[in-house]
């Protein structure tokens, strides 16, 4: 079975939704969540997906 | 020279012809490159040739060699392989692919446009035999003109209502109209959708086309056309900037958002309503009803 879909990164600024099993990014305030963000999608290649406002996952279609 | 001579030229060069008028680049830019071209126009040739030729052999009771027309029946199959082929590989490095779908049409229709080119050159052979070469010019026009019409397929516009609609964010979640189009996490992301989408619905005009539109790679091959005639504002490492169409599951009308470079409403309905119907994705679960109703 081919997976076509897969979380490469979670980014929170609350560590208490912190997912298992993915990479996590820590960050501090909503600002520097969106900077990671972005960064992250150009460097995946995947697409930013909000979650919550205070969770974002990377994810590659 | 045989009294067959002219009509044979004839043929080939009537045969050859309408395939170079079947051959012509339009807006879907495809075949742009000389040696693909010269690739079909090589086999037109053949296939105007194997047309042609059959008269001869059936009027000089030669039915042996109409056995060579099943031969060349394989050849033009390959053709359609060899095309299939080549565009799928082409697709990899499309920033809006075409899909498998509208490749096979793509495929179909070469192989297709070889058996009109037999037809053709068949009849001009025939008509000239038969009358002179003013019959074969009547049997040429009729056979264009029949080749014409079957080589051009339905139209979108045929079978759907297409509207504009700007696209809107509630929260992270894209819509056109009221479609859930995708989820874009990022502000800034959001802003670029919002300043260079574009987002269309398409409402079937009945059953039949409901389905037809459904299709996975119909709707791709509707991106496809769009992104190609208008550009698309993406490239490769912004996999966020995708066109998309999505379908409302309750009336089957579909969300279309594109990213084009040049924002003209007008022409993006043009160019959407111009969009070939796929064989392969055409449905008609109405149809059997009827004819049940006929019995």
């Amino acid at each position: 079975m081919d997976i076509e879909k897969f979380i490469l990164a979670a980014i929170t600024t609350n560590p208490k939704k912190v997912p298992c099993g993915v990479a996590v990014f820590h960050c501090d305030n909503k600002e520097e969540m969106e900077k990671i963000t972005t960064n992250l999608e150009a460097i995946l290649d995947g697409i930013a997906h909000s979650l919550t406002d205070e969770l974002y996952v990377i994810v590659k279609h | 020279m045989s009294e067959y001579t002219y009509p044979i030229f004839f043929g080939v060069i009537v045969g050859t012809a309408t395939r170079i008028y079947m051959l012509r680049t339009d807006y879907r830019q495809y075949p742009t490159y000389l040696h693909g071209k010269i690739i079909h126009v090589a086999l037109g040739f053949i296939a105007a040739g194997l047309g042609t030729v059959a008269i001869p052999s059936i009027l000089e009771e030669e039915f042996t060699a109409i056995t060579f027309l099943t031969l060349a029946a394989s050849q033009f199959r390959d053709v359609r392989n060899m095309e299939r082929n080549t565009l799928n590989e082409l697709d990899n490095y499309e920033l809006v692919p075409r899909g498998k779908t509208y490749i096979e049409g793509i495929a179909i229709a070469f192989e297709s446009r070889n058996y009109l080119v037999i037809f053709t050159s068949f009849l001009c052979t025939l008509g000239y035999l038969l009358f002179n070469i003013w019959g074969g010019l009547i049997a040429a026009v009729i056979a264009i003109f029949i080749s014409t019409k079957l080589m051009s397929g339905g139209r979108l516009g045929d079978i759907v209502e297409v509207e504009y609609f700007e696209p809107r964010f509630d929260g992270p979640g894209l819509y056109v109209d009221n479609i859930y189009i995708m989820n874009i996490g990022l502000a800034e992301r959001q802003k670029e959708v919002l300043r260079y989408g574009m987002g269309f619905i398409l409402k079937p005009k009945n059953f039949d086309s409901r389905a037809t539109i459904a299709n996975l790679g119909q709707r791709q091959a509707i991106l496809h056309d769009v992104s190609n005639a208008l550009g698309v504002y993406r490239d490769s490492g912004t996999p966020a900037l995708v066109p998309l169409a999505k379908r409302d599951l309750d009336d089957g009308r579909v969300g279309v958002f594109i990213l084009p470079q040049e924002n003209d409403i007008e022409k993006a309905i043009k160019i959407i309503k111009k969009v070939p119907t796929l064989e392969n994705a055409i449905r008609m679960p109405k149809e059997r009803e009827k004819k049940l109703e006929e019995r």
